[in-house]
């Protein structure tokens, strides 16, 4: 558990932040600039904050008041930064180990095979960074600072030097590491296709503030956030696998408010919890029953919100069998059909419309099946 | 090929002492100031980095003669040294490498300093989150990455003190065994007559000490070049 509470001066904005993690991925999400890479950086003590208060699993790392100020390599928190930052004169294996010979044997877990086998990179281990592609550099980074034993894992945009190729190469990776081993992970992002597959806290940044934190749907369904945040609005809901039909290639999947059939998902056990994004631009909405629809997925729900509206576009919430839907409407669209709250609609969502980005493992949550005192 | 006289293998060989005392002795307190000079902030920093370069721009014979001034057996320096540790450096083979390794001073620490600024400080806080000591970040990161302009460093001020002649000749003279160092003796010879064929087999052996430096820098080079790798 971390919680952090900042106050520092970064050029012309001030970074004011208070957040708690407890466990899971905690995205830190918001413009360039919001002030999101600082705020990591003062908790792995690379910046000297002006006021704070930060404290890991009970430890104050930092306590401006108290001068406790716990430098950087004590903190024993792993930094995955953007560009990888490979030690190019060490081979990958050094590189692998180059935190662990730095940590108390008492205090390591996991090992180099494991790590290995868990990041997909038994192949490289005798290559130097230089010849890796960007995606194998950064799963070397994240190998070499989980084998630090780190308390927690900060990850700085881990994927936003990759091509999407070399993204989706990676997010099922950072999906393992979320479920598989029990270390904490703010990760720091503007990329909403990262956070909703990632996340189960969101916290955004908006000019050095936190505008909103709760949990990845909570956060994902509210409305008043995109104009400031370009913190697209959409659903995040848990679903299940229900069935597989091969000969068109769909898989169906069990929500609250129905069953919703997406592109066949790869090797996924009937009952699998999936996690889905429904984007508000991929949602129509009908008054009526429709029909001769080329969309296969047809919601019943009401309104339940009409998000602010000062253009052309505004978002609505519906409440469909218990889940929150977002549409993406027109303002015109909104007032031909008359939408207010508690009109009866149906959501129409285009089978095509999800795909790799918006389709994920479920967050599981920790089980006494899991060693969390040897999370690998 | 023409055999040497003992007085110019006695020159050759006193030039190789020189110069590989002076690059010696100079290599931790060069790796210090280019370490100050280029991650320090600290009043006088101009200062400090004018008194290293200077005699890179000074004619030699000033350098030489500041030296004889206070290195000298009257000198503040060179009296104190005398008196309290009996090192002397006036009229001594010591006082020809100290003139070197002055003169080649400004080099070695331009090489180190160049080399300390290319190495990203984002690999040394990628270290220190990993749990390394600032010691250990340098002595694990920092030091093999400037490791090509280390050797560069050295191999240019050996060269440089092989060569260094107004300094020397200005500070300990130019006494035949003690401080006749090669350039020196070249000089000697053309002064004298009949004395061509002798500066000309010196001046050959100039030659290809400095082109084997140069060959033995540039292998050294590649080889640690291609250890470290480039990071795209």
């Amino acid at each position: 558990m971390i919680t952090v509470d900042v106050q520092h001066r970064l050029g012309s904005i001030e970074l004011e932040a208070q957040f708690v993690s407890d466990g899971g991925v905690t995205a830190l999400f918001g413009r360039s600039g919001a002030g999101k890479t600082s705020l990591v950086n003062i908790i792995c003590g690379l910046i000297r904050p002006d006021r704070a208060h930060i404290s890991l699993d009970g430890d104050v790392l930092v306590d401006t008041k108290r001068h406790i100020f716990v430098p950087k390599h004590r903190r024993r928190i792993g930094y995955i930064f953007q560009e990888g930052r490979l030690f190019p004169h060490l081979t990958v294996r050094q590189n692998l180990l180059y935190g662990w010979w730095f940590t108390p044997a008492a205090k390591r877990f996991g090992d180099l095979d494991q790590v290995v086998e868990l990041l997909g990179i038994g192949h490289l281990l005798r290559r130097r960074p230089g010849l890796l592609s960007g995606g194998e550099k950064q799963r070397v980074a994240i190998g070499r600072a989980l084998l630090a034993s780190p308390k927690l894992l900060l990850m700085d945009e881990p994927l936003a030097s990759l091509d999407d190729a070399r993204k989706d190469e990676i997010l099922p990776y950072l999906e393992r590491l979320r479920d598989e081993i029990r270390v904490p992970i703010i990760y720091v992002s503007h990329s909403v296709p990262e956070v909703t597959r990632l996340a189960t806290t969101i916290v955004v940044m908006v000019n050095g503030r936190v505008a909103a934190a709760g949990p990845t749907s909570e956060v994902m369904a509210r409305l008043d956030l995109t104009p400031f945040a370009d913190l697209e609005a959409g659903a995040v809901l848990e679903a299940e696998i229900l069935s597989h039909d091969e000969s068109f290639g769909l898989t169906t999947l069990r929500l609250g408010g129905g069953e919703l059939r997406v592109p066949r998902l790869d090797e996924r056990q009937l009952g699998t919890k999936v996690r889905v994004h429904i984007r508000a631009r991929d949602v129509m909405i009908s008054t009526r029953a429709p029909e001769g629809l080329s969309a296969l997925n047809v919601l019943r729900g009401v309104v339940a919100e009409l998000g602010p509206c000062d253009g052309p576009i505004l978002d609505l919430r519906l409440d469909c069998g218990g889940e929150a839907i977002l549409a993406r409407l027109t303002r015109r669209s909104v007032e031909t059909l008359g939408l207010a709250k508690g009109t009866p609609v149906y959501a129409v969502i285009k089978t095509v419309g999800f795909d790799r980005q918006t389709l994920g493992a479920a967050y599981r949550r920790p089980n006494a099946a899991d060693i969390t005192t040897v999370p690998i | 090929m023409p055999t040497l006289t003992p007085e110019e293998i006695t020159a050759v060989g006193l030039s190789l002492r020189v110069a590989l005392w002076a690059t010696v002795a100079s290599l931790a307190p060069g790796l210090l100031i280019a370490m100050l000079l280029s991650r320090g902030k600290f009043w006088g920093r101009s200062i400090l980095n004018g008194i290293v370069f200077l005699p890179l721009v000074l004619p030699p014979v000033v350098t030489g003669f500041i030296l004889l001034l206070l290195f000298g057996r009257r000198g503040p320096i060179g009296a104190f040294l005398a008196d309290t540790f009996g090192i002397v450096f006036a009229f001594r083979w010591t006082g020809a490498a100290l003139a070197s390794a002055v003169m080649g001073f400004p080099l070695l620490v331009r090489a180190i300093q160049l080399s300390i600024d290319a190495v990203d400080r984002g690999l040394e806080d990628a270290a220190s989150t990993l749990g390394a000591h600032p010691v250990w970040v340098f002595l694990t990161v920092t030091l093999p990455l400037m490791l090509p302009g280390i050797i560069a460093g050295t191999i240019l001020s050996f060269a440089r003190a092989m060569g260094e002649f107004g300094a020397t000749i200005t500070f300990v003279s130019n006494i035949p065994g003690e401080t006749q160092t090669l350039p020196s003796a070249i000089y000697t010879f053309t002064q004298i007559p009949g004395g061509e064929p002798a500066a000309f087999r010196l001046t050959a052996i100039a030659v290809a000490v400095a082109m084997f430096a140069l060959l033995v820098s540039e292998a050294i080079g590649r080889v640690v070049g291609r250890r470290i790798g480039v990071e795209a």
